[in-house]
């Protein structure tokens, strides 16, 4: 793996405490989002060389695992050899049911712990780290069953997910005006957010009163107060209707243009194929295959685990006899085997 | 059956010390199970440390009471880590368990024989209030004459009970309207969801219980001033579950919610109280013996408060001064 990519000038700190958000340093040259410094047509170019090997290097990994091991008892859950997420892309996490896609997104986040493994973001290790430590570094996650936190109203949501608030010290608590200025430009950053996710009219409802579609992108919004820089999405598509999947899809993107990575579990294959620069499949805990959406999708080695085998072959009248014969001759060699 | 006596009975218990100590207990409560969702089901054993931390520091080594405030305090923040350090990584039932059982041994084993020389064993301590009497400004009975009257040593316990009982609603109020109490608020709503924004969940949940611990722990200074000795009958389980029903009348997660709960809860439970003991008692009572006799009578009141809190709970739920519009999310 190219090993002089991993030190990016702009990496660690910087990001996590930059506010306002467009001062963080600079990255490769190129029209940067707002957010990140980062050329995402670059970064997408620099992906059309890589191979479609799974557990593929990439050429600016934000993400690396190796060995991340998960067993539930008997049964593994996860079991990655090797896995780097290209930065300022968008990855699509894919799998069947059962694949082991969001046990993987809860060991990465820190919601879980590997039997074995070692991943970092940005370069730093994140072993061990305890989930909320992952936030705080640029790696925040939405959830699969949506969270919304229902007996505060939609602002308070926004405003929880601002990070490094001095009013959330205990002492600092007791006295306003330590945080009032603090709280106002959270606010006006919360503002931008739901306005930007069409939910500034139910700004003062309580969570608990939107519907499934609007708590997914209330969700979104408010991981994004955090100003993360990589951007893991557990199946943001789930429930939504058809109108504000479109919606959804343009907000997604949109990350991506803020120079912000964003890694997606997904079961739907049309949202997959329109967004994603890149796909990871998983079956039965393993990375099976990688490669841009088309490729990955002609993958048989991708169909199989979908579709099983012999999906694609429909069975005419002579091959279901062919199959047949062939079937009662074996039970007929097995009966003479045992006489 | 005497109306006015019945009345200006129950407002002078419902307005005493004791309903300003089940006031502060609830006051505690409602920072763990109203704000932060954590049942602490042995909020009596915080206020039975404070108190004993208190009265033993002084009938003991001799020290001040007022050193045996501050030695109450300590020991609740060490209790309150002591329960917290095990249990609040894990599920909230945990934390009741634990605190259940904990308040219990706590309890058996200040009454245990073995320490009775020291401890006072079941009859418990007295023999400390002498330093806090003496700063009384009060020498005559204080009250609104023919209404409700107090004796100079319960009105100043009053003014220092209503007094904390003040102070511990600001500080409730000032943390409530802060982010430190909003992070509180959404780690009821969902821990996961609080921890996946970079908050350390762990942390909040322990300054929680040791803030509501404290409050728990005044409750205690002020019953055992009130009653100038300390027992432990004062600190059985049901203690922690009238502090609860006080919460629940009130309305958890309200900052006012204990004050009118203690307040209303008093005020009930004396009504019912007096109006069985008249109802059964004298030479021809308007409930006859062979229904029910004045010993029967007096347990009346809790079956009623009983009956009374389930009804609250399946028509008000949120409590008398509850937000309906909140209790309409849960229905989801």
């Amino acid at each position: 793996m190219p090993d002089e990519q991993q030190e990016r000038p702009d990496s660690s700190d910087e990001w996590a405490v930059a506010q306002p958000v467009s001062t963080t340093t600079a990255g490769p040259a190129g029209p940067a989002g707002p957010a990140f410094s980062v050329d995402v047509a670059a970064s997408k170019r620099a992906l059309a060389d890589v191979d479609h090997t799974p557990g593929v290097a990439k050429p600016d990994p934000i993400l690396k695992a190796d060995n991340v091991v998960r067993t539930f008892g008997g049964l593994t859950a996860v079991d990655v050899d090797h896995l780097e997420v290209q930065r300022g892309v968008i990855t699509a996490l894919i799998g069947p049911n059962g694949a082991g896609k969001t046990t993987l997104f809860n060991l990465l986040t820190g919601f879980d712990r590997p039997d074995s493994g070692d991943w970092s973001f940005n370069g730093r290790s994140l072993n061990r780290a305890p989930a909320y430590k992952v936030a705080r570094m640029g790696m925040v996650r939405t959830f699969q069953l949506t969270k919304v936190l229902s007996k505060l109203t939609v602002i308070e949501n926004m405003r929880v997910g601002a990070t490094g608030q001095r009013g959330e010290s205990l002492l600092a608590a007791l006295f306003a005006p330590l945080w009032r200025s603090q709280e106002t430009d959270n606010t006006e950053r919360a503002d931008g957010l739901l306005a930007r996710f069409l939910l500034d009219k139910k700004r003062e409802d309580f969570a608990g009163s939107l519907s499934g579609g609007q708590r997914k992108l209330l969700e979104m919004a408010r991981s994004l107060m955090t100003e993360p820089e990589l951007v893991m999405l557990d199946e943001p598509m789930a429930g939504v209707n058809p109108a504000l999947k479109q919606s959804l899809l343009g907000h997604v993107k949109s990350l991506r243009e803020e120079g912000r990575t964003v890694l997606f579990v997904e079961h739907d294959m049309d949202m997959v194929r329109d967004i994603s620069d890149w796909v990871v499949v998983m079956a039965q805990g393993r990375i099976v295959a990688e490669g841009p959406p088309d490729a990955v999708m002609a993958d048989p080695a991708v169909i199989d685990a979908y579709l099983g085998a012999h999906h694609d072959t429909e069975l005419t009248f002579e091959a279901e006899e062919q199959i047949l014969a062939e079937a009662e001759a074996e039970i007929e060699q097995e009966a003479h085997s045992n006489e | 059956m005497d109306w006015n006596d019945l009345l200006t009975g129950s407002l002078q218990q419902a307005l005493g010390p004791t309903a300003a100590v089940y006031c502060l207990a609830a006051i505690g409560l409602n920072i763990h199970f109203g704000y932060t969702g954590l049942l602490n089901f042995g909020q009596a054993g915080f206020m039975m440390i404070a108190g004993y931390a208190m009265v033993t520091m002084s009938t003991i080594w001799g020290l001040s009471l007022w050193l045996g405030v501050l030695l109450g305090i300590v020991l609740t923040i060490v209790f309150a880590l002591l329960l917290g350090v095990p249990t609040l990584r894990l599920r909230a039932d945990y934390l009741a368990i634990v605190t259940i059982a904990a308040a219990e041994i706590i309890r058996q084993v200040i009454s245990a024989a073995k320490f009775s020389e020291d401890l006072g064993g079941q009859d418990g301590l007295t023999g400390f209030i002498g330093p806090f009497r003496e700063v009384n400004p009060f020498s005559e009975p204080v009250g609104i004459e023919g209404v409700v009257m107090w004796s100079a040593n319960d009105f100043w316990v009053m003014v220092i009970g209503w007094g904390l009982v003040a102070a511990a609603c600001l500080i409730t109020w000032l943390l409530m309207r802060s982010p430190w109490g909003r992070v509180l608020k959404s780690i009821r709503e969902d821990e996961d969801a609080v921890r996946s924004l970079g908050k350390n969940v762990y942390a909040y949940k322990m300054q929680s219980l040791i803030i509501g611990g404290m409050f728990g722990a005044l409750a205690g200074l002020v019953v055992t001033l009130r009653s100038a000795t300390v027992g432990p009958s004062f600190f059985a389980t049901d203690v922690t579950f009238f502090a609860y029903t006080v919460l629940l009348i009130g309305g958890a997660a309200r900052v006012l919610g204990p004050v009118a709960g203690a307040v209303i809860f008093y005020f009930l439970i004396t009504v019912l109280d007096l109006f069985f003991g008249q109802a059964t008692s004298g030479a021809n009572p308007i409930i006859p013996a062979s229904i029910m006799n004045d010993t029967q009578a007096s347990l009346m009141r809790l079956i009623f408060m009983g009956l009374g809190l389930m009804l609250l709970m399946i028509f008000r739920p949120q409590g008398l001064f509850g937000d309906r519009r909140e209790l309409a999310i849960d229905a989801r």
